[in-house]
């Protein structure tokens, strides 16, 4: 063998040999204690850095969790109420039970429902577009739809639907991180509660124009009658600047709001049966007898295990 | 040729800018009176600042010059009514924006005036007023830049403690295309705005005037020239020819090209010992002090290529703009913009019967071929944006960064300093959309910048 070699390799190997001594004692000196609760914690949070929780991703929450005496106030929406409640039997800490969320986009016109009065000739923003006027239709709160909100989900659960042109969200794949909710300019869309079996009740509308201005701009806007309102027997609709807003805590689902719509504004979904007509007032529209049936049809593949406490 | 090497040695800004095409074709067209409409609209924020609150209730009855929303706050202007008539609704109206913004309806009824108003045309020079005097006339009469900025021109006026004014620029550049109703003011109404110029040399004590003036206005150049040789205004006052140049019409352009100086970053006009009135604002400015004039119309140029009849109209305040494009030959049928201002800064408008407002200087008609833009492609790292900027900044970068929404680096980048017009997307050869980000990312910044003074 040739002899320079031999130097080569007995050369590296003392230097290794060194180099390990020295780092190993340097180790020893600096060593940074670090709960292993935190490894532990982080590998049983999702892993998917959304940033949902409020912290710089799952390691900061695991942190956190480890770290704060009292972690109520800390909620991972991807994991939801599960993952909460092994996290905190790990750790001998108490939560708060939260109900299962999901991000509803509150806007109803399609191509077909509010046409078209001008085209945006800017970049394919949302914001860009919100920033400089009042969008293509008459409906000047209404979405948008550029995107904005499918390009933030982490999560691959919302989409825009190109028949409609408005965003639709997947309610298996939502966390509820919010993320979406904070990159709409026109605040449409909202956390709600998931509901039992998916059921839910909302104003698909956020338009707080009046009445005639809106019924000009859009067939399916809230134009503020006040008719749900009267009709709810429970006090959940309150109306606002000319829009009505269903308050999830005190909505029982009993649908008689959806019945009276004269507009189809409030829709009800992941319902089995069509809406109940309500005594002495107008049937239901067809739009919302749409929405009612697409959703009746595809709730059997609604992923109902996280059911929760229903609020009724 | 000769015109050629007499350009090289014109005055311009050092950094960036663009040359457009300046299709000036309403130049020879003299200032029409527009008739008054039956109905007019005000918006009561027609500068920048708070808006203006309102003073009449619906049924009022109200005459030209009366005031009719007072100035909210410090940075704020007066508004008066345009016309004479019973006022109708006091609520939102739409606006070029297709956004509903607080408005005053008035119905017309004759054109009775504020009898304080002296609309005689005869030229008052006399000004003898104290600098306070003009100043609270110039806020009284509502008087905001009238180049598109519309900021409230008192507040320009008034020079903070500490810092001296030591130059007056009139800005007679008009570098956007298409637009001349500057132009035709200096041609037509060359004495008042001279006058103008004095008495704003008066509030800020100012004995240095200088008219820039790009050299696609030779004749307004002349004839200004002309009247000064008369010798009977002020000899500070001078005319600067300066090189086609976009956009040099921009204050800190403008400050640069006539006195070399550089506002720096962050900075205002004045930090140089520098305050600049549009051509436009001097004439109100003459018409406010000397007339007691509010502002109640403005010129503005109807124009397009496809137009019948570009004009240069004097049209009241509040007037539906779809009226003045009747009245220049109605829209031609392939219209696919209509532009509030110029085509380098202006803004497409998505509600034609919204009203004329101070800051209207054109009505621009584009075909749909000429206006809409070309597919957008990947940014090819040309640096042709950055050698545009006339600020000097990185639009590509700033563009990237706010589309990302790195929002903290933007502020390292200067996009504060941005002033938003367009020769980064004008100079774009992959048709990317620079300059809506880039706005994005300044409102952003300025948000950012806003929160940290509060704290």
């Amino acid at each position: 063998m040739n002899e320079t070699l031999i130097y080569t390799i007995a050369i590296l190997v003392g230097l290794g040999l060194i180099a390990a001594v020295v780092l190993y004692f340097v180790a020893q000196k600096f060593k940074v204690y670090e709960d292993p609760r935190i490894d532990q914690t982080e590998a049983m949070l999702p892993g998917a850095n959304c940033g949902g929780c409020g912290f710089p991703g799952c390691r900061g929450m695991a942190e956190a969790l480890v770290k704060q005496d009292d972690i109520s106030a800390l909620y991972c929406p991807v994991g939801g109420a599960a993952t909460m409640q092994s996290v905190a039997e790990f750790l001998g800490k108490a939560v708060a039970e939260k109900e299962p969320m999901v991000a509803v986009v509150r806007c109803g016109g399609s191509f077909c429902n509010r046409p078209r009065t001008n085209t945006f000739n800017g970049a394919r923003s949302c914001a860009v577009e919100a920033s400089l006027y009042g969008g293509e239709t008459g409906c000047t709160f209404g979405c948008l739809g550029n995107g904005d909100c499918t390009r933030v989900c982490n999560f691959d659960a919302i989409h825009m639907n190109p028949e409609t042109g408005l965003p639709e969200v997947d309610e298996e794949r939502c966390t509820a991180c919010g993320a979406c909710v904070k990159a709409c300019p026109k605040h449409i869309i909202e956390l709600r509660k998931k509901g039992l079996k998916g059921r839910r009740v909302y104003v698909n509308c956020v338009n707080q124009d009046k009445g005639a201005v809106t019924r000009k701009a859009c067939t399916v806007g809230c134009i503020g009658c006040g008719k749900c309102v009267k009709t709810c027997p429970f006090e959940a609709i309150t109306l606002e600047n000319n829009l009505a807003y269903i308050d999830p805590a005190k909505c029982r689902l009993c649908r008689k709001c959806v019945a009276v719509c004269p507009t189809g504004a409030i829709v009800a979904v992941n319902f089995p049966t069509p809406v109940p007509a309500a005594t002495g007032s107008t049937p239901a529209t067809p739009a919302a007898q749409q929405e009612t049936t697409v959703a009746a049809a595809t709730q059997k593949t609604k992923n109902a295990t996280e059911g929760g406490e229903q609020n009724a | 040729m000769q015109r050629k090497e007499a350009n090289k040695m014109l005055k311009t800004f050092r950094l960036g800018g663009v040359h457009p095409h300046d299709h000036k074709i309403s130049r020879n067209e003299s200032i029409r009176v527009f008739d008054v409409p039956a109905t007019v609209t005000i918006p009561l924020g027609q500068h920048i600042g708070a808006p203006a609150t309102a003073t009449v209730q619906k049924g009022d009855k109200v005459r030209v010059g009366d005031v009719i929303g007072t100035a909210t706050g410090f940075v704020s202007a007066n508004i008066h009514s345009s016309v004479s008539g019973t006022v109708t609704a006091v609520e939102a109206a739409l606006d070029g924006a297709n956004l509903r913004k607080p408005a005053v309806t008035i119905a017309v009824e004759g054109d009775e005036w504020n009898p304080e108003i002296d609309r005689t045309d005869t030229l008052v020079k006399e000004c003898t007023l104290e600098p306070k005097e003009i100043i609270a006339r110039i806020a009284a009469a509502g008087i905001v830049g009238l180049g598109g900025a519309t900021f409230p021109t008192q507040v320009k006026l008034s020079v903070p403690p500490g810092k001296t004014a030591e130059i007056l620029i009139i800005n007679g550049v008009e570098c956007e295309p298409y637009l001349t109703a500057d132009y035709r003011l200096m041609m037509e109404r060359g004495e008042e705005l001279l006058v103008g110029c004095e008495i704003l040399m008066r509030a800020l004590g100012v004995e240095e005037c200088a008219i820039g003036i790009e050299n696609n206005k030779l004749e307004a150049i002349k004839h200004l020239k002309g009247i000064l040789a008369g010798g009977s205004y002020h000899k500070g006052i001078r005319v600067v020819p300066l090189k086609m140049r976009y956009p040099q019409g921009g204050e800190k352009q403008l400050i640069a090209a006539i006195t070399r100086r550089e506002v720096p970053s962050g900075a205002l006009p004045i930090d140089v010992g520098a305050v600049v009135q549009n051509v436009g604002t001097t004439y109100a400015v003459y018409q406010a002090v000397q007339k007691r004039r509010p502002i109640v119309d403005r010129v503005v140029t109807v124009t397009g290529k496809g137009l019948g009849r570009p004009s240069n109209l004097l049209v009241r305040i509040g007037t539906p703009i779809h009226l003045l494009i009747e009245a220049c030959g109605g829209m031609p049928e392939d219209t696919g913009k209509v532009i509030n201002g110029g085509p380098m800064m202006g803004r497409a408008m998505a509600n034609i019967e919204a009203p004329v407002t101070k800051g209207t200087s054109g009505v621009l008609l584009m075909s749909t071929g000429e206006s809409m833009r070309g597919r957008e492609m990947p940014c090819i790292q040309c640096a042709k944006c950055v050698e545009a900027c006339p600020m000097g900044l990185e639009p590509y970068l700033i563009s990237k960064l706010s589309r990302l929404g790195i929002y903290d680096r933007l502020e390292r980048e200067r996009t504060a300093d941005c002033i938003e017009c367009g020769c980064c997307a004008f100079t774009c050869p992959s048709n990317l959309p620079l300059l809506d980000y880039i706005r994005l990312g300044k409102a952003e910044t300025l948000k950012i910048i806003r929160a940290r003074q509060v704290k």
